[in-house]
């Protein structure tokens, strides 16, 4: 499972806080605390309540690139804030993310062709978030085809079903893990992602609900997620989940092996 | 492969290289240094990925010969079998590399003592030219009051040692760690175990390239099939990015071959198996061939015709 790390998000008050007072310090541990826990990539995300999204993502960036050389996922809904942080990244790079609409697709493809990043795409468009197993699978496959016709390797896309959160629309989740299974006989090249704290917005006990999901989508194939890597029973569990699939080889110390591979 | 392959896999990690033995310039005296390792594909697909460097063959030289060694085996070795400075220097006409086995430190055997074993093993690298692999025998006890001391002795020299195990690691290991050299590490044909100790020893400091895996084979008709299986799930797990089985491996092929009594019987015994010298021979060979399959980068062999087959097929298996 290709682990990305979602704290350094302006959504978290103290994340919010550090960025205001432009407190690199915090958040430089906040993204070397995630790599030690295990993520492979950070995300990043100035939140909803920023006045200057692109300052503030440049900053962010800037802030975590010092401190880890991890590939970032810029996430932003503004394609400015995007460009704003992948002008001055220099670690790899993730653009988190576009939706299907034709035009923002396409727009999106050459932005990370360009900049040699990976791409997240988002199987809704316009109309919404799709209600359906049928209609999820049709914006992949349009994301897919728009990525095969603009020479974007298929292998650097991450589709992402969208997760509902449960109190929302419980009997989507159900749905969107015959998705993911369903998006690897439609591309398997390409993989898949979730943002897995969705699920439990709003929800009580949200990190149960968290840790259910995410065993259940990596037994349907789930490539990749956005979660957080400082909840250790979530990623021993991952840990865990990847032995019964078979992808990692078991050893005694299993969790400290799995760290140790990231290195 | 007239048709080529047709699927190519595209692995996200190459093996370790591991560099055996140390010029001057790098701390040490030998004349040529040898690497393994760094594979980005299975055993000689070169029509998938890069395959560096050649498996090696260390001739297996003993610091006291075997009462017991078959006839075919010692006869062809007499000359040397009781001079192992000798018998490495001879056995290099055809090997790569010389694999020293102390097995005279064995409480049971009380014929080299830890000055005696230091001294032979310093005499050993002023003969050759090349890196040397210097094995225990087994015994916890003697293996840790050796070992180290041939270490320290050999202090920079990047040789190989061998072997430790997880239930007995950290005094050799430690000692490998400071003084610069390499080490095997022992699984009983387990790869939870290989991957296990490999973790404990980079944990004690050990780097992950200078670790070799022995991951325990057994000759043709022995268990072959289930080392070949270990190896070829180890190293697919390492090409996939499982950095703690990522290591090269070394297969001791001549004491295990000729352990068996297919080796071992003379013709008078079976008649039916016909001439015990050659038998012994193809033993050898055929179980290296298939460890070399298996993915194995450094083999211990002992009959010089052996080698010399070998060392023939390897050139014929690294033309591209």
């Amino acid at each position: 499972m290709f682990v990305i790390g979602e704290l350094i998000n302006g959504m978290y008050q103290e994340v919010a806080r550090a960025l205001e007072r432009r407190d690199a310090t915090f958040i430089g541990q906040l993204a070397r605390r995630q790599a030690v826990a295990g993520a492979d990539a950070l995300d990043i995300n100035c939140g909803p309540l920023s006045r200057d999204p692109a300052a503030d993502m440049r900053w962010l960036v800037e802030a975590v690139q010092k401190e880890v050389s991890l590939p970032l996922s810029l996430d932003s809904t503004k394609q400015a804030v995007i460009e704003a942080g992948l002008a001055v990244c220099q670690n790899k790079v993730l653009i988190n993310s576009t939706t299907a609409d034709e035009g923002k697709l396409s727009a999106y493809l050459e932005l990370a062709k360009k900049k040699d990043a990976d791409l997240i795409a988002v199987t809704l468009d316009k109309k919404g978030v799709p209600q359906d197993k049928e209609r999820r699978l049709e914006l992949a496959a349009r994301i897919v085809e728009a990525a095969a016709t603009r020479d974007f390797p298929v292998e650097r896309l991450f589709l992402d079903p969208v997760l509902m959160p449960v109190n929302v629309a419980q009997d989507q989740l159900f749905v969107i893990l015959e998705v993911i299974k369903d998006l690897k006989l439609l591309a398997p090249e390409a993989r898949t992602v979730v943002g897995l704290s969705n699920i439990s917005q709003g929800a009580r006990d949200r990190r149960w609900i968290n840790r259910a999901f995410l065993l259940m989508a990596q037994g349907a194939g789930l490539d990749a997620a956005i979660l957080d890597p400082l909840d250790a029973e979530l990623m021993k569990t991952m840990v865990a989940g990847d032995l019964v699939l078979n992808k990692n080889i078991y050893c005694d110390a299993y969790f400290d092996a799995y760290l140790k591979t990231r290195r | 492969m007239a048709d080529g392959l047709r699927h190519l896999e595209k692995w996200s990690l190459d093996v370790h290289v591991v560099r055996l033995g140390a010029q001057k310039d790098d701390g040490g005296t030998r004349a040529s240094v040898l690497e393994v390792g760094g594979q980005k594909t299975l055993p000689f697909l070169f029509e998938e990925g890069v395959l560096p460097h050649r498996p090696l063959i260390a001739a297996e030289v003993y610091d006291v010969p075997d009462p017991d060694g078959p006839p075919a085996l010692t006869q062809k070795l007499k000359p040397v079998i009781k001079d192992p400075v000798a018998w490495a220097k001879e056995s290099l006409k055809e090997a790569d590399l010389v694999c020293l086995k102390l097995q005279g430190i064995h409480p049971e055997e009380g014929k080299t003592d830890k000055k005696a074993a230091v001294t032979l093993t310093k005499k050993i690298l002023k003969a050759v030219g090349v890196p040397v692999i210097v094995l225990g025998c087994g015994d916890t006890q003697a293996d840790n009051e050796v070992l180290p001391a041939v270490s320290e002795a050999t202090k920079g020299e990047r040789l190989l040692f061998g072997d430790v195990v997880q239930e007995n690691y950290k005094t050799i290991a430690a000692a490998c760690t400071a003084d610069g050299h390499n080490i095997v590490a022992e699984s009983p044909i387990d790869v939870n175990i290989a991957k296990q100790l490999n973790i404990l020893l980079t944990d004690l400091g050990m780097p992950a390239d200078r670790i070799v895996i022995n991951p325990t084979i057994g000759a043709l008709g022995y268990g072959m099939e289930y080392a070949y299986s270990i190896m070829e799930r180890a190293r697919t797990a390492a090409l996939s990015g499982d950095n703690m089985l990522a290591m090269p491996f070394i297969c001791f092929v001549g004491q295990e071959a000729w352990k068996t009594k297919e080796a071992k019987a003379s013709a008078g015994e079976v008649p039916e198996w016909g001439d015990a010298a050659e038998r012994g021979i193809m033993w050898e060979v055929v179980t290296a061939l298939s460890m070399l399959q298996a993915g194995a980068d450094i083999l211990t062999m002992v009959h010089p015709t052996a080698i010399r087959i070998v060392r023939r097929a390897i050139d014929e298996l690294m033309k591209k």
